[in-house]
């Protein structure tokens, strides 16, 4: 009962704010008011739902926390036990890649463009997970790297005429050492003060290709980047689509490889520590330039090759694609996956990708479901979709106990 | 001699906190370094592990100058550190928090041994093997930081204020786990300590500091008979 009361303040509460917009129409030609009364009652119906909807959930998930807090056997969250069940696992990873493998078959050129950009998004946000979500580093200009690879594509390509295969590892090592570039002068910030420096380094980037006409062509930036070959055959116009298609899926493949091997490697433990305490990671002899310095080139490594793909699948690049907005798309995505899980970031990818593309019949309300979503998000599930499974060590004792 | 410090002279910024402090341990050996809030024990442990290098002096780790490495040579020399205020690892589990202590080490067997030797020594630490480190109690965190150190099988064990917002009855639990592990063991312990009584009953020497540098040392047995100690450090 008290909860109906609450939800009912809610909704007047609502009415009342949102009576300006949604009820008085001033038609300022004829200067005749129109009211629509009708609209009210739907934002106070709207509302009630609304708030009601989100007390029960906020009730529910409160008491799965006493419940956790109370000893009480709680069942393992859904995606864990997807992940760890094998006879689910592996039918629905078989599923996936007959799915990608054929994708290009029964949709149209379209649609595998869309899906080649989730792919991007995908290796993109698997290289800012190694900075960010395994190291703990929050890094706002990661676009600057992603811009490095994409013109060194364009301007190898224009001045030298190398080709594509031939960039795309110069593309890894120029992505790597600009990683490296910006890690130097950041070695000693943290939390705020690194995510300013980085933001201020992605600006930076875009300003001097938005400035340097000599060097980059300024704003109008550089046409006529060839497709990638295979084995020097061109292939056709809609055919480089799917070609690039199946290029991207080879190299997310390679990324999600290379990353999950980081992840329980060495270097990847040095970095959990890192994120979880600089002072204790000293004292246990790691060394933390080294490995910061690490991250910071293995995760831009990444971005270099996507931008290599970027500029080939666009065939123009110019410093506008470069903007703050994209770090932060890839930063978001990462945050709705689920910080430092690859399964999590290559769904939140998909998911950040793919739905604007889908909800483009409701377009001018994009934005306003993708803020919703996200505060659902932040306050139902913090950890992400999928919160990052770690390996956990079994200790089994020699003696007898 | 294990370890050796000359005339350490360390600043923060343009403030000298040390004023040259000259100590010596002898391994196997149990030091107290034991003063009031500000005189400079921690840093003079920081400096011996590398965070905040001296500006003068010399500090020797076997013979070896060490006053120039960065702290992770330093580790790697043998010298593991229990950092003030405990400093485990919050969100990775008792065993992922002890596999790290083991970072810098390759011997899967001898690890599996200082697990083994570790859980033995705290009993609780097996049994919260899968919890997180952050849900652990102050006493059962320490315990998981001193377990942490002792897994890098160091030569010599950095002890920073190990009884730092606990529980005197755990303090005195966790001081008798540290002077079980110096006899068992053979590891040379330098323990910085405000808790001066108890510091002095583990120890074999002590030393007494005072606002950057060495006032007193002397065997734990007569600086706990001596007047000056007694009045203000034992409360006596």
């Amino acid at each position: 009962m008290r909860e109906i009361i609450k939800s009912f303040t809610v909704s007047i509460w609502f009415m009342f704010l949102t009576f300006p917009i949604m009820v008085i129409k001033v038609n300022t030609i004829e200067k005749t008011i129109e009211w629509r009364w009708e609209r009210l009652i739907f934002v106070g119906i709207g509302s009630f739902f609304l708030s009601f909807l989100w007390r029960y959930l906020i009730t529910r998930k409160e008491s799965g926390i006493k419940k956790a807090e109370a000893g009480e056997e709680i069942k393992q969250p859904l995606s864990q036990r997807f992940f760890e069940d094998r006879r689910l696992f592996f039918p629905a990873l078989g599923g996936v890649i007959i799915l990608t493998v054929t994708f290009p078959l029964f949709f149209s050129s379209y649609q595998t463009n869309i899906m080649t950009n989730a792919l991007m998004y995908v290796m993109l946000g698997l290289g800012l997970n190694i900075v960010v979500g395994l190291a703990g580093l929050l890094d706002l200009g990661y676009v600057a790297f992603y811009a490095v690879g994409a013109y060194c594509y364009a301007l190898l390509n224009y001045h030298f005429g190398i080709g594509f295969w031939a960039v795309l590892p110069i593309a890894a090592a120029m992505g790597a050492l600009f990683g490296i570039l910006l890690g130097f002068p950041v070695l000693r910030l943290r939390g705020d003060y690194l995510a300013i420096v980085t933001l201020g380094f992605g600006e930076m980037i875009r300003l001097i290709l938005e400035n340097w006409n000599k060097f980059s062509f300024g704003p109008s930036g550089i046409a006529n980047i060839p497709r990638p070959t295979f084995f020097g055959y061109q292939f056709s116009f809609d055919h480089s689509f799917i070609y690039i298609y199946y290029l991207m899926i080879s190299l997310t493949i390679l990324t999600i490889f290379v990353v999950n091997r980081l992840q329980n490697s060495r270097i990847g433990r040095a970095w959990i520590a890192l994120r979880e305490d600089e002072i204790a990671c000293q004292a246990m002899g790691i060394d933390i330039r080294k490995t910061k310095l690490t991250a910071f080139a293995l995760g831009a490594t990444w971005a270099g090759m996507v931008g290599v793909v970027f500029a080939a699948k666009t065939t123009f690049v110019n410093p506008a694609s470069f903007t703050f907005m994209e770090s932060a798309i890839i930063l978001s995505l990462i945050v709705l996956g689920g910080m430092g899980s690859i399964i999590g970031v290559i769904l939140g990818a998909f998911i950040f990708i793919l739905l604007p593309e889908y909800l483009r019949a409701i377009e001018e309300y994009r934005m306003l479901v993708f803020g919703a979503a996200m505060v659902v998000m932040m306050v139902f599930r913090p950890q992400g979709l999928i919160s990052n499974i770690r390996r956990t060590y079994e200790f089994r004792s020699s003696k007898k106990q | 001699m294990i370890l050796e410090l000359k005339n350490i002279q360390a600043f923060y910024g343009n403030l000298q906190v040390l004023k040259g402090v000259t100590i010596k341990i002898n391994e196997g050996e149990i030091i107290a370094l034991i003063g009031a809030n500000g005189a400079g024990k921690t840093t003079t442990l920081m400096s011996v592990c590398g965070v905040v290098p001296p500006r003068f002096g010399e500090i020797y780790f076997m013979d070896k100058p060490i006053h120039n490495m960065s702290p992770d040579k330093i580790v790697a020399l043998g010298i593991s550190q229990v950092p003030e205020g405990r400093r485990i690892f919050p969100l990775l589990s008792v065993m992922e928090n002890l596999d790290m202590g083991a970072f810098l080490r390759k011997d899967k067997a001898g690890i599996k041994q200082d697990l083994e030797y570790v859980f033995e020594l705290f009993p609780v630490l097996a049994e919260r093997r899968h919890q997180s480190g952050g849900t652990l109690s102050g006493g059962e965190q320490q315990m998981l930081a001193i377990s942490r150190a002792i897994m890098a099988r160091p030569k010599l064990l950095l002890l920073d204020e190990p009884s730092l917002g606990l529980a005197p009855l755990i303090v005195k639990q966790i001081f008798e786990i540290i002077r079980k592990f110096n006899t068992e063991s053979g590891t040379t312990i330098f323990l910085v300590e405000q808790n001066a009584n108890l510091a002095l009953k583990t120890a074999d020497r002590g030393y007494v500091m005072e606002t950057g540098s060495i006032t007193i040392q002397d065997t734990t047995k007569n600086l706990l008979k001596n007047e000056e100690v007694k009045k203000a450090y034992l409360g006596l």
